[in-house]
This record gives C-alpha cells, sequence and structure tokens, in this order.
C-alpha cells in the first residue's frame, strides 16, 4: 500500500477494504491511537446507517436459532477475580486440589473458591473452572508464557495465563486446538488481568497442543501466525 | 403495519426527541442497558443474547438483508453474527463505542463478507422501498423515526458522497469498485467517504440521533 493507512479509516469503517486491505490497516490500527480514537467518531455514523435499511422482518425461528447456537458453543468465558480476595487467598492457605499446580494458579483457585462462597450466586464459568480446578485436571506448562494449560479427564480445559498484556484494541487473544487437523478455534480472551483463566470452548485431546495468537476483534476461522504461546496436553 | 405507525402525527409525537437511543419503550421491568446486556453476554448470560437480539435482531435482519437480498442468507449472517457477539463479548470495552454500534458492526461485516463471497448481485441500493412489514406498534413507530431520520440525513448529503457511502455500506463494494463503478480515482472515493461520514454525523447530531 503506497498511501497513507490513515486515508483508508472511512472506508474500513465503511467495510469497503478487500481482505488484504483491511488486514494491513488493521496491523496498522493496533499500534495507532489516533486512528482507533478516529475509527470510534466514524462508527457511530456507519452505525446509524443500518437503520435507515428498510428489509422484511426476520421469521421468529432466527432468534431460537440463535440462542440453540450460542448453547451448543459455550465460547471462553473470562473469569474476573474480586481482587481484594487475592491477599486473603494467600494468606487463607491453598485449596488441596490447586496446591498441586503452580503458586499463581492456586492463588487463583483459592480466591475463586472463597468468593463461590461468599457469592451462592456464582455463574456457570465459575463453577466449570471450579471443577477443573477441583476435579482430577492435568496442568500443563506453557511455552511462551507464564501459566498453565488445565485439562481434565474429559478434555474440558482452560488456559490460566498470568502477565499476559491486554490485547490491543480492535485485537483479541484466540486460543486454538490443534490435533491432526486444521487448528479449531477454542474462545476468545482479551488478557491484561493479573491471572485470567479462560475455558476453553472445545474439549482438549491426549494428542493435541493449545495454542494462542493475536488475531482482530471477533476472531477468525483460521490462526494468524505467530503463535505467541502454547502447551502440549500431555 | 399498525395504523398508528402509518400515522404522520404518530411518528412526530413519538419520534424527534424522545430518548429512544437507547430505551425501548413500555416494558415493566427496569431494563438493563444495551451495555449491560453485553457485559452479560461476556458473562455467558444466554438472556441477555436474547434481549440483545430482541433489540436490535430486527435491524440487524433488515441490514442484512438489503445486503444480501436473500432470505436465507441474511439469517444466516445474523445468526453468525450474534456467535460472534456471544463469543467475542468479553472484547467489548463500552468506554470505546455504544453497544449498538459496535453489535451492528459485526453484523455488517458478515453480510458484507457473506456477500462477497457469495458473488450476489450487486445492484445499486434502492434508497426507498418500503416493504418491511412492521412488528408492534411502539417499537415500530421508534424504529421507523430512526430510519427516517437517518434517510433524511442520508439525502442531505450532497450525491458525490452520498453514493459512494450507500455503495460501500449497502452494497458491499470495496474502495476499488467504487473508484472505477463511480469513474473517479481512489484518492477521490477516499476523501469523499471521509467527509461524508464527517457531514453525516454533523447531520444526525442536529436532528438528535443518538442524543439519549
Amino acid at each position: 500500500m503506497s498511501s497513507d493507512p490513515h486515508d483508508l479509516l472511512a472506508a474500513y469503517a465503511l467495510d469497503a477494504l478487500d481482505d488484504d486491505e483491511r488486514e494491513r490497516f488493521e496491523g496498522h490500527l493496533a499500534d495507532c491511537e489516533e486512528c482507533t480514537e478516529q475509527l470510534a467518531v466514524l462508527r457511530e455514523p456507519v452505525a446509524a446507517l443500518a437503520y435507515a435499511a428498510e428489509g422484511p422482518v426476520p421469521r421468529n425461528e432466527l432468534r431460537n436459532r440463535i440462542i440453540e447456537g450460542a448453547r451448543a458453543e459455550p465460547r471462553a468465558a473470562v473469569i474476573k477475580l474480586p481482587r481484594r480476595n487475592w491477599a486473603l487467598g494467600a494468606v487463607a492457605g491453598v485449596a488441596a486440589a490447586a496446591a498441586a499446580l503452580a503458586i499463581g494458579l492456586g492463588l487463583w483457585a483459592n480466591s475463586l473458591s472463597s468468593s463461590l462462597d461468599r457469592e451462592r450466586s456464582a455463574n456457570a464459568s465459575y463453577r466449570q473452572a471450579a471443577e477443573l480446578l477441583t476435579g482430577k485436571a492435568t496442568a500443563r506448562p506453557l511455552v511462551g508464557a507464564k501459566g498453565s494449560l488445565l485439562v481434565a479427564q474429559n478434555g474440558r480445559a482452560a488456559l490460566v495465563v498470568c502477565g499476559l498484556a491486554g490485547a490491543p484494541s480492535a485485537k483479541t487473544y484466540e486460543a486454538w486446538v490443534i490435533s491432526g487437523k486444521p487448528p479449531e478455534p477454542a474462545g476468545l480472551f482479551r488478557g491484561g488481568d493479573g491471572c485470567s483463566p479462560v475455558l476453553l470452548t472445545r474439549p482438549v485431546p491426549g494428542n493435541a497442543t493449545v495454542a494462542v495468537t493475536l488475531e482482530r476483534a471477533g476472531g477468525r476461522a483460521a490462526p494468524t501466525l505467530p503463535i505467541l504461546f502454547r502447551a502440549e496436553a500431555t | 403495519m399498525s395504523a398508528a405507525a402509518q400515522s404522520p402525527i404518530a411518528i412526530s409525537v413519538v419520534g424527534l426527541r424522545a430518548p429512544w437511543n437507547e430505551v425501548p419503550m413500555s416494558r415493566e421491568a427496569p431494563q438493563r442497558t444495551d451495555e449491560e446486556l453485553v457485559e452479560a453476554v461476556a458473562q455467558a448470560d444466554e438472556d441477555a443474547l436474547g434481549q440483545l437480539y430482541d433489540r436490535f435482531g430486527k435491524v440487524a435482519y433488515g441490514l442484512a438483508y438489503k445486503i444480501l437480498q436473500d432470505a436465507a442468507l441474511a439469517e444466516d449472517a445474523v445468526q453468525e453474527a450474534f456467535l460472534q457477539i456471544w463469543r467475542g463479548a468479553g472484547s467489548y470495552r463500552r468506554e470505546r463505542a455504544k453497544a449498538s454500534t459496535w453489535l451492528l458492526t459485526f453484523v455488517h461485516r458478515r453480510a458484507v463478507d457473506l456477500v462477497r463471497r457469495e458473488q450476489a448481485r450487486r445492484t445499486s441500493p434502492a434508497v426507498s422501498e418500503p416493504q418491511g412489514s412492521g412488528p408492534g406498534a411502539d417499537e415500530a413507530v421508534v424504529a421507523r423515526s430512526r430510519r427516517e431520520i437517518v434517510q433524511d440525513a442520508l439525502r442531505r448529503l450532497p450525491a458525490e458522497q452520498r453514493e459512494p457511502i450507500e455503495l460501500a455500506y449497502y452494497a458491499g463494494l470495496t474502495q476499488s469498485e467504487l473508484a472505477e463503478r463511480l469513474d473517479q480515482p481512489l484518492g477521490t472515493i477516499k476523501s469523499r467517504m471521509f467527509t461524508g461520514l464527517q457531514r453525516l454525523r454533523v447531520l444526525l447530531a442536529e436532528a438528535g440521533y443518538g442524543s439519549a
């Protein structure tokens, strides 16, 4: 692209770039705070254009399709930890199942269970993560980042990543499960939140590698190299 | 469409200055804002996803249908966009964008990607084709007034700015295709889109759009 990437803001906001142009512009956008701000301004009138489109009304089935699709695909839930619990957790001792795991992970498990005690209304993400920790999950070290991959016997898995910088705006981290086939997307997360546990959206077979890449917001169907960090399931 | 929705009187009463931007009308329980709903979706709240669909499903489908001109493809685009929202809600930041803007960006991108992939017909958008049969009274009136504000603002744009914006947004043309179709240098197209969007933003603000 010979021209100034800033020229492409309006075309990008209108989705009027082809795939290559879009990709290059997003590469620029990730590092350009000014573009990010201008884009946010342009996106308001662009989104308003949606309301000027007149079309038929969707069939009622569409709503059900969407809800059922979401149900069939529990995507990675980023679990936000109540920060105050971290100090409590360190003092109060470490939950039995978590003791075998890395120290950071143990702290996480403990703060998780104390917040579970405190809030009876723990949501599904907490429960699933707690099950992974208190069940017989294998912890594998990450290569390329601090943290662990936890895999339960049924293949249910979570990534616990510590000290990962938050994804730049318009970008997201995406996890992949790789086992002899093309990599399969396994959830999006943002990082930047202490040790963020991320439940993966698909099971991890024993022979698989779990890898994480940086992708554009919304994720992709196939990973963009490089792999930032990874872990082998066995 | 109900009689009330067709009446210009009803439109002018319910329309312009009401804080309709984020607030659906006449529901009993205190409503979560759009932003709160997206944040709840990030916590795997299916009910919040359903509510987002209730608020934006119609406009999303109308947009996808306009771009794709095909009911089945439009449904696919909307479904895929909502599933992207389900997966990606964790990356939403309310300080960056209104939830409605964020969400409609997914829908538009998905529809444009599909229309390009399907090599569907690329006709000029027909700006006035009132074929939508509205849903129940209040929402139809609100949606209609919003639609009219945006259509009116679009009409006020100089044609040289409106054309590339409409062809890009509603027909999914790339900037290179726009340059060819409109027989203008690429740089001219770029700057007309940019200027046009800035102007559209001002016109919408003057009409009270988005001032919730």
